[in-house]
């Protein structure tokens, strides 16, 4: 890091906007600027899928099945990443799979955010016995391994996508509570809570108004990471039979379902697995980076 | 001391009692009577579904099913599976040493490569390999662990041949279970042409199960590294004329492990959760493979059973650590 750090080097009476600041320190770190490139570029293939993919992914192509992708012997452009043990176009799956790959993310992380965003501000906001009742219930379901959890969850539910949904929402809600938690009771006896507080504020203003905009950079953080669990753990859930059910194309789903090709058509299984490793990758990427971005600790 | 150590047990019951609670409701909400499992399509008269119920206690109110549950727990008896007719307790000890063995080899693996290569990377900090340990480990955490397996089987296993697919141990060998342990059994037992077998089977395994540790490991290290070497200590160690390899071994380091210590320790839940994945992949006869079978075939008590005995012993180790690190540091002991 060179000695010009400081973003307002020129004589600026005014600190620079908060969004610019944060820019300046995020723009720093070229693996974070890399995952959010990745980020949108999956995220558009997502939206446009129907649009991009080159055909359905359900149709079944009798005459190309198992087709190796276009660099391979016996590969074609018609189908660049080859094609499945039905004969369904690998890349117009792996397309539709980001859709639903994203979908879970924002399903997954908005459902266990709000559930333990919830948790934690009244934990963390009243305290005593509702404090404690809530953290045990939450320390519970810690103390069992999250895969576990997961698992357990989707079996009691039932196979199928939206329980594997529900059944990875359920594991990561301590984690935003705990996070809430700590965050609101670093603030609460702050003065600027205490005058409001003084000034007739009621609770739910309190917590949402007063308190929740100072608390939100690490659930920020813990949100774009908890994007690569719910993917992560959807696909597990998928590979092992309990998440989204054949011929939906979810990535975890299409590797278990054409694991007996794993040999003669190895294609069938590396694309879904790259698909998952590199969306995961780049969620990381961008969740470190914003760490360091947000966290006024490392800030130079 | 002993007071440190009862205010830590005296935390864990609630916490037990909690996940005993837990796997209870866990088979009341699974669609269908324990009843109507067992019987099947045979169908059953009323009486004798009276009868049948008040065997197994279901006629009782919820809150004295609980409290049997919990006696019976606490004496050991976890229930009978559907499917085979054993005690879930006697399934689960038959299988543990098989997820236990794999477990610690992983932890081993994770931990010899992840310890010197986050120490490295903290000392030669913006280098070359610094990033590279970085990137790789960082790439290891977001590793779909199933596709790993996979991609190491088809590898190692197929193209290269250095491997078996799956198993503990080759078809010609038979073991007579000792400790449970393969290692351990096979050289008991004298044969070395199986020992030779049972680590073969055992090394994919361990490298999958393995990554996330090694990756969060690594990442612990460096960062605790990082921010020991930062010191006045260090620098007053350096002052005195020490040498690098000392000041990193003897000062530097033992502070560092702290942390990792505890990061090794919590990795406990990571590796018995992602048993069940890379066992499945392996087939490894071991409680992850078994949980999962059990789900498929509906034997809810053995599942119930094995949640709780995998929790137990996560909830074990766990206070292990937490003890052991009041041993360790008198700070922590006398904080509270």
């Amino acid at each position: 890091m060179s000695a010009s750090q400081s973003p307002a080097a020129a004589p600026v009476s005014r600190p620079p906007h908060p969004l610019l600041e944060f820019w300046y320190h995020f723009k720093q770190n070229k693996g974070s600027l890399l995952g959010l490139a990745v980020i949108l570029a999956i995220t558009v293939i997502a939206l446009f899928a129907e649009w991009l993919a080159p055909h359905d992914p359900n149709i079944q192509f009798r005459e190309a099945i198992l087709t190796p992708p276009v660099w391979a012997d016996g590969g074609s452009w018609r189908f660049i990443l080859g094609t499945d043990d039905i004969g369904r176009d690998m890349l117009s799956r792996l397309m539709y799979g980001a859709r639903l790959s994203m979908m879970i993310g924002v399903i997954v992380v908005t459902l266990s955010l709000a559930v333990g965003l919830a948790f934690g501000m009244v934990a963390g906001f009243f305290g005593g016995m509702v404090d404690v009742l809530i953290m045990r219930v939450m320390d519970i379901l810690l103390a069992l391994p999250s895969m576990l959890l997961a698992v357990v969850v989707a079996a009691i539910l039932g196979p199928g996508l939206v329980n594997a949904m529900l059944a990875v929402s359920v594991v990561v809600i301590p984690h935003y509570a705990r996070l809430t938690r700590a965050a609101v009771l670093a603030e609460v006896n702050r003065d600027y809570v205490i005058a409001s507080r003084v000034a007739g504020a009621g609770p739910l203003r309190l917590m949402l108004i007063v308190v929740l905009p100072n608390c939100v950079a690490p659930l920020i953080v813990q949100a774009t990471l908890g994007f690569s669990t719910a993917i992560l753990d959807a696909a597990a859930l998928g590979f092992l039979g309990l998440g989204a059910q054949p011929p939906t194309p979810e990535w975890g789903t299409m590797l278990a379902s054409s694991l007996q090709f794993l040999q003669r058509a190895p294609w069938v299984v590396t694309w879904p697995g790259v698909s998952i490793l590199v969306t995961v990758l780049a969620f990381n990427l961008l969740g470190d980076g914003l760490r360091d971005a947000l966290d006024p600790k490392l800030k130079r | 001391m002993l007071r440190f150590i009862l205010t830590r047990v005296s935390l864990v019951i609630p916490t037990f009692l909690g996940i005993t609670f837990l796997t209870f409701i866990l088979i009341r909400l699974v669609p269908g009577d324990p009843i109507e499992v067992r019987v099947g399509e045979r169908g059953i008269s009323p009486e004798r579904l009276a009868q049948f119920r008040h065997e197994l206690g279901l006629d009782l109110p919820l809150w004295r099913q609980f409290l049997d549950y919990v006696w019976n727990v606490l004496h050991g008896d976890f229930g009978v599976s559907l499917i085979t007719h054993n005690p879930v307790l006697t399934e689960f000890v038959t299988l543990f040493p098989a997820t236990l063995e794999l477990a610690l080899s992983a932890m081993l693996f994770a931990t010899l490569i992840g310890l010197p290569a986050g120490i490295l990377a903290a000392v030669k900090r913006g280098s070359l390999f610094d990033h590279g340990v970085m990137g790789i480990s960082l790439t290891g955490y977001s590793m779909p662990i199933f596709w790993w397996g996979l991609l190491l089987i088809l590898f190692f296993s197929v193209a290269l041949g250095w491997t078996p697919v799956s198993g503990r141990l080759d078809l010609l060998y038979y073991i007579e279970p000792q400790t449970g342990f393969m290692l351990i059994d096979t050289l008991m037992a004298g044969e070395y042409d199986a020992f030779r077998s049972a680590l073969r089977h055992l090394i994919l395994p361990t490298i999958v199960l393995g990554t996330v540790p090694l990756a969060v490991v690594a990442r612990m290290t460096r960062s605790a590294m990082l921010e020991v070497l930062g010191e006045d200590y260090i620098r007053t160690a350096h002052a005195k004329g020490l040498s690098d390899s000392r000041v990193i071994g003897m000062h530097a380091l033992r502070n560092a492990l702290i942390p990792v210590v505890t990061v090794i320790g919590l990795q406990v839940g990571t590796l018995l959760g992602g048993a069940i994945l890379t066992e499945t992949i392996f087939s490894w006869p071991g409680i992850g493979k078994w949980l999962i079978e059990s789900i498929g075939r509906r034997d809810y008590p053995a599942l119930q059973g094995g949640v709780l005995l995998i929790a137990t012993s996560v909830i074990a180790v766990n206070l292990l650590v937490d003890v052991l690190y009041g041993v360790l540091n008198p700070r922590i002991r006398h904080a509270r």
